[in-house]
């Protein structure tokens, strides 16, 4: 079976630092990382207001049904998409091959400033997400369920 | 595929509902919402069409507790069931930690259950998982309908390998809950096994 993502305490202060700074550097809203498969893994700006596990699931849906088009045209994928809204615009780009950087922007910001700091902030995430993967594949890397009881797993359950 | 944040303290799991079209994915999903305590879940998301079929998919974010300091998460999806929609669904299985296959016991949908496990085994094998390996539950919906077959039956023709399964009617929350803690439970011991 794949093998999940884990995420460790310095790599997410690193990706939630250069979350910041993008949000920052690209006058955006809010700025928001997204495991391929719908999780979740970081966000930055004025989030609080935002339904951010839907804004997660339905960006992991998309980037799937936008690689589905790309390779029945015979492209591996469409790494950046951008969606224009009236006040609110949408900058979606792969990094690393299996997370999505969002950037939520409107009139205060422009399409090729996001895309600039993207391209920056990009390469970035992706020398973290290379350290992680290493660390993940390490012999005897820690995962919490090492240490796990079946008893705790029915206590969860139980009523 | 799960993911575990040791920053936040969570761990997320993927739990996909399988199933011919209009067997009841969604309203397993619908009364799981609509029985679990606010602080407990999230928005639940359906992209249907205007017919209310399910178009892409449907999507739930639930709380279960705490395991040694660890926040349990759990995603619900659902795929669309109807045959021609099977480009999306196996775009919804990426990534997916366990299935519940629901299955229609009405007599006249019997070749449509056995065609969609063939399908689901197929487009898992696609995205690198087996079936008979991943954590896997069966749901025997419409219990309550006059023209279902018996669960025996069910049994033989779509659970040959006796994983899990429950007798359900979903709309009234029979064996909806059943299902969701039994494959929850097969998800957990499964990460437990492969840690």
């Amino acid at each position: 079976m794949n093998s999940g993502l884990v995420m460790y305490e310095e790599e997410f202060r690193l990706i939630t630092g250069i979350c910041d700074r993008l949000t920052r550097d690209a006058n955006a809203k809010v700025v928001f990382l997204v495991d391929k498969n719908g999780q979740l893994i970081a966000s930055s700006g004025q989030a609080q207001n935002l339904d951010t596990t839907s804004l997660a699931s339905l960006t992991a849906g998309n980037v799937a049904a936008m690689g589905g088009l790309a390779k029945l045209i015979g492209e591996k994928e469409f790494p950046n998409q951008f969606h224009e809204g009236e006040r609110e615009s949408l900058h979606m780009s792969i990094v690393a091959g299996r997370v999505v950087l969002v950037v939520i922007f409107d009139a205060k910001s422009s399409l090729g400033l996001v895309r600039l700091r993207v391209k920056k902030a990009g390469e970035e995430l992706g020398r973290v997400f290379d350290v992680l993967a290493k660390k993940q594949a390490m012999p005897g890397a820690q995962s919490p369920f090492a240490e796990i009881t079946d008893d705790d797993i029915d206590n969860l359950f139980s009523e | 595929m799960s993911f575990i944040n040791y920053s936040s303290r969570e761990i997320n799991c993927k739990i996909v509902y399988y199933g011919p079209g209009l067997c009841g994915k969604t309203t397993n999903l619908q009364y799981v919402y609509a029985k679990t305590n606010p602080d407990a879940k999230g928005k639940m998301i359906s992209l249907a069409t205007e017919t209310e079929r399910t178009l892409f998919f449907d999507f739930l974010p639930l709380s279960l507790g705490e395991i040694r300091g660890f926040k349990t998460r759990f995603h619900l999806y659902t795929v669309p069931g109807q045959v021609f929609y099977d480009a999306s669904r196996k775009l919804i299985l990426k990534g997916v930690d366990g299935v519940v296959f629901v299955a229609d016991s009405q007599m006249e949908r019997m070749e449509a259950n056995l065609e969609s496990i063939e399908n689901l085994r197929v487009n898992l094998a696609e995205q690198g998982y087996d079936l008979d390996r991943i954590p896997y539950v069966v749901q025997y919906n419409k219990r309550d309908l006059p023209n279902a077959v018996t669960v025996d039956e069910l049994r033989s023709s779509l659970n040959p390998r006796s994983v899990p399964e429950y007798s359900a009617v979903a709309p009234t929350g029979v064996g909806v809950f059943d299902t969701l803690k039994a494959i929850a439970k097969l998800v957990l011991t499964e990460l437990k096994k492969s840690s």
